[in-house]
Formats: structure tokens, C-alpha cells, sequence
């Protein structure tokens, strides 16, 4: 079975964000980036499938512009086997995102799709849902555990009020949450050894995609700042503050 | 303007955040409809056309639908609602899993968590953890959006007198299979609609150890939250998350026992009206947001609190 993993480069989760003065956006100038944690995580797992035998291939795809390709190379040197880069300097939606992925599940023929739940930039928590839609795959959203046997994929979710758990036949979309796995670091070794493996590069127009979207942003703007309140020395007084000030209890 | 609700609900009662997604909906436009699609259903269709703001409830009562599955009910909805101008639902765990599927059979984008409606195609969404709100306008023939129940009042659940209407629409992929579930059981209000959260982070150093937050819960009718860090080492289950990637809640009151306030964590809670923190590291970031700071050990300052109220 052959694993397609699409991961996506966005803002180091722990870098404060600045929104641009003219409010088109979030200044990414100079800004340190990474591969999504959620990304991170489905690689972790297709990893570890191919490790316990259940994957012959891993395909680590990734769709942006060219500085992409470093983070396809951090997949690799973390066990993926190859990477596809299809390029584009337009800031696609989660729609355009699944229609180019599903070409490539198609192309590649792969028994099992896995992607983040959600990418910590846009916050969408779509692109997956939206594959499984579009290739007719049955979806297994925010797993924290995954079991393939018998042409099947058994998913733990997790839900609001806990864990649900579904079968689904393959080839089937998986995404993952926090709780499926550990990520590994890449050792130096296997650094130098993703230099060696290939990254194909394609264009929404070689994969015949149209990635135009009906959403436009209209502005981008700071939240309502929090202003910092009062340190109180105890117990007591935070109890009277709540009481007569805020009134909350 | 036809806009329609996708009810949330476990075949027995309406959830909370469905009464939040019909005020977002009736913002966007008049005429909203509820589709109550579940097995045995015939109550939550019969509470959701009471809810005032709604004009007809349409009922899909058949097991393929009982255990919400997306496969099955994306097509359904697709075929129910499909020409409407809207479709609207919670951004629950459930929303979240359904809505991006049925806006893909569409052919149309969705757009996640919305905390503001200005008009009919444009709508306010927070990105980046929260850290930056976008506008975005939709050109889209149908707007297919997720709600944040936070941000949006609940509808008045009395009061309306919508029609119910039984539709025979049986859609089957047969490719998913619901297997189990595992619910964590709780006396205490659900924490996405609870009035008072209390919530312990890594500082609680074990999970024997929320006992304490639960004395001040009791107390104040509270429902307990966790942080990541509280999550991951196992503490308290994950679904009692808080932050980005958990739940986001907006309380009266925001109890953070030992809890730094990372980004993430701050996604989830930043919107309460009042935040408490109790933390004895005093640069705890935590302390940039809380209107009250207690600098103290919380094995001192949680057992006294709950002593003392």
C-alpha cells in the first residue's frame, strides 16, 4: 500500500504573529517556518506503518511556493520516500487544496491518505474532509489511533464528549489530532540521505486544477487587545474582587 | 434566502450549540430551516421546532443516519439543502467533520468558525490561534459555514411553531461503519456552555490532583477544563481540552490553575469575560490576560479558595 502524506508549511507555532499595517494580512517577512504540527504527526504515523509492514511507499506532498520544498525535505528525512511539490504562488483554500490532492491520489493510486487536522495559520480544519468528498473515500477525522488490517482502516476519534471509534474501507482519508503519535527528530544521518531522495515538481495547470476560490479576504486585524488586570496578594481578596467588582460569583 | 440549520443532537435532545448556530443564521438572512437528520429522532425535530427564528423543520428519521455519519448524511444534505443560500451548523467536533464534505459535493468553499456575520456573503473568523481576525466575503452560490457557539447568543429554545415535515430521503455509501463510542461521564455542565470554568495545566502535576479544582467547581457550579500539557501527560481525557485545538470556550469566569498560557491555550479561553490565574511563577504569560492574579502555590490557594467560598 502506498501512503500519500500532504503536509503544509506555515509560521512556527511559537512565533507571535504580527498583522501587517495596511490589514491585507500576517507579516511573514523573515519569519521563521515550519511544518505544521498536525503534519508532523501524519508523517510520524505513515512512518510507522511502513516500519510494522502495512506500507510500501511514502509520498510526502506539498503545495505552496518553492521555499515548500524545505519542509517536503524535512518529511523525507524523517522516513518519507519521495516528494511532489506542485507550485503555485497563490494562497490556495482548502477546496483548491483537495482538488489538486485528489489528481495526485489518483495519479498515485494510494491506498491511504493522511493529512493534519487542521493547519495552525488558516485554522480551517476542511482540506481532508474535502478530499474524502471529492474522491468518494470514506473519512476518518481527528484520530488519536489507527489500525489497518484486512483492506480496512479502524479510526479512533476524538469527539466533543469523548472517543468514537469507525471503521472505513480503503482506500480511506485519515486525519490526524494531537494524541495519535509522538513525532520523531530527524538524525543528521538521515538529513544527509533526503538530500539523495527526489521532490517532483508540478503546477495546478499540469494537474488540470482550476484553484480559483469564491472567498476573498476582505481585511485582516488584530483581535481586541486584553489589557493586563490587578495582582491580588490572597485568597481573600480575590474572592471579595470576584464578589463585589466583577460580580461573576 | 432559504438558509438551513443542520441540527446537532444524540437522537434524543437538541445540543446547545445548535440554538447558537440559528442566531448566526437568522443574522445572515430570514426564512432558516432546521434539518434534524438522526435514527429515532422524532423529539429533537419536535424541540427544534420551538426554537424561535425557525420557520419548518425537515426530519430524516432512518438508520443510516444514526450515528451522524458523514458519508452518509454529506449526500443527504446535499440533496435536502443543496439549492438553499445557506448552510449553517456548530463548529463542533461533529460540524467541523460534516460541513467541509457537503461544501466539497457542492463545489463550494467553507468557511470554518465564524464569530461575526456582517451581512449575508461576509463573515469574521479568527486565524492564527486567534491572534489575527479575517473578513472574508463569499461569492459563493451557497455559503456553507461553521459557527462558533461562543460567539453567538443562543436562540430562545421556547417559543417558535414550526411545521415538521418527514422526508424520505435514504442516502448509503456503505464505505464507514460507526464501531463505538466512549463517553466520559460528568455531573458537572458541559464546558463549551458553562458559566464558570476552572481548569488545571501542568502545574496540577497529576491527574489525583483535579480533585482539588473539583472542590472549587462544586462550589461554584463549574465545569473543569485542561490544558495540552494536562491532556498529554495524561491528567484529565482529551476531550476536556481547552485551546486551539480543543474546545473554545467564553465563560463569565476563567479559573488557569497552574497553567503558563501558551498561544494555543489562549485561543481557547481568551474571549471569557473574566480570567482568573493562579500560578506561582509570576512571569507566567498567563498573567498578560488575567484582569486577577494570584501569585501563589495553587496546593495552598486551590484548597483555601474552595474552604473559604
Amino acid at each position: 500500500m502506498k501512503i500519500l502524506v500532504a503536509i503544509k508549511r506555515v509560521l512556527d507555532a511559537n512565533v507571535k504573529v504580527r498583522v501587517k499595517a495596511d490589514n491585507s494580512g500576517v507579516d511573514l517577512t523573515n519569519a521563521k517556518m515550519a511544518v505544521n504540527p498536525f503534519c508532523e504527526i501524519a508523517v510520524e504515523e505513515a512512518v510507522r506503518l511502513k516500519e510494522k509492514g502495512q506500507a510500501d511507499e511514502i509520498v510526502v506532498v506539498s503545495i505552496g511556493e518553492k521555499s515548500c520544498q524545505e519542509q517536503i525535505r524535512t518529511c523525507l528525512a524523517l522516513g518519507a520516500d519521495r516528494g511532489i511539490h506542485v507550485e503555485t504562488d497563490t494562497e490556495l483554500q482548502p477546496l483548491a487544496v483537495a482538488k489538486l490532492l485528489n489528481k495526485l491520489v489518483e495519479k498515485e493510486e494510494a491506498g491511504l491518505v493522511l493529512l493534519g487536522k487542521q493547519s495552525i495559520d488558516s485554522d480551517n480544519n476542511q482540506a481532508g474532509q474535502m478530499l474524502a468528498a471529492l474522491s468518494g473515500m470514506p473519512q476518518g477525522t481527528f484520530a488519536c489511533k489507527l489500525e489497518i488490517a484486512d483492506g480496512k482502516a479502524k479510526v479512533t476519534r476524538e469527539i466533543d464528549g469523548g472517543e468514537q471509534t469507525v471503521e472505513l474501507n480503503l482506500p480511506a482519508v485519515v486525519t490526524t489530532d494531537l494524541r495519535l503519535n509522538e513525532p520523531r527528530y530527524a538524525s543528521l544521518p538521515n538529513i544527509m540521505k533526503a538530500k539523495k531522495k527526489t521532490i517532483d515538481t508540478l503546477t495546478p495547470d499540469e494537474l488540470g486544477v482550476d484553484v480559483s476560490s469564491g472567498l476573498k479576504v476582505l481585511s485582516v486585524e488584530p483581535p481586541p487587545g486584553r489589557s493586563a488586570g490587578i495582582k491580588v496578594e490572597s485568597v481573600d481578596e480575590l474572592i471579595s474582587k470576584l464578589k463585589s467588582e466583577a460580580k461573576v460569583i | 434566502m432559504s438558509i438551513f440549520v443542520i441540527a446537532e443532537h444524540d437522537n434524543a435532545a437538541l445540543k446547545p450549540a445548535t440554538l447558537s448556530a440559528v442566531t448566526a443564521a437568522v443574522a445572515a438572512g430570514d426564512d432558516v430551516q432546521v434539518l434534524v437528520a438522526g435514527s429515532g429522532c422524532a423529539a429533537v425535530a419536535d424541540q427544534a421546532a420551538k426554537v424561535a427564528g425557525v420557520s419548518k423543520v425537515l426530519l430524516a428519521d432512518n438508520e443510516a443516519y444514526a450515528n451522524q455519519l458523514p458519508e452518509n448524511l454529506a449526500e443527504l444534505i446535499v440533496e435536502v439543502a443543496g439549492s438553499a443560500s445557506h448552510i449553517f451548523a456548530a463548529a463542533t467536533t461533529t460540524g467541523k467533520n460534516l460541513m467541509p464534505r457537503v461544501a466539497a459535493l457542492l463545489d463550494v468553499s467553507q468557511i470554518s468558525d465564524i464569530v461575526d456575520v456582517k451581512s449575508a456573503d461576509t463573515f469574521v473568523r479568527p486565524i492564527y490561534a486567534g491572534n489575527a481576525l479575517a473578513t472574508v466575503q463569499s461569492s459563493d452560490s451557497v455559503k456553507v459555514v461553521t459557527v462558533r457557539a461562543t460567539a453567538f447568543d443562543e436562540a430562545a429554545a421556547e417559543g417558535g411553531s414550526a411545521s415538521v415535515e418527514a422526508i424520505d430521503v435514504v442516502k448509503t455509501q456503505d464505505i464507514a461503519s460507526f464501531v463505538s463510542e466512549e463517553l466520559t461521564q460528568s455531573e458537572r455542565p458541559e464546558l463549551t456552555g458553562a458559566k464558570v470554568v476552572i481548569s488545571g495545566g501542568r502545574g496540577m502535576q497529576n491527574g489525583e490532583n483535579f480533585a482539588l479544582l473539583e472542590k472549587v467547581a462544586d462550589k461554584l457550579g463549574a465545569a473543569i477544563g485542561a490544558s495540552r500539557a494536562a491532556v498529554d501527560a495524561g491528567f484529565v481525557p482529551n476531550d476536556m481540552q481547552v485551546g486551539q485545538t480543543g474546545k473554545i470556550v467564553a465563560p463569565e469566569l476563567y479559573i488557569a490553575v497552574g497553567i503558563s498560557g501558551a498561544i494555543q491555550h489562549l485561543a481557547g479561553m481568551k474571549d471569557s469575560k473574566v480570567i482568573v490565574a493562579i500560578n506561582k511563577d509570576e512571569e507566567a504569560p498567563i498573567f498578560q490576560v488575567a484582569d486577577y492574579g494570584l501569585v501563589a502555590d495553587l496546593f495552598e490557594a486551590v484548597p483555601e479558595l474552595a474552604e473559604k467560598l
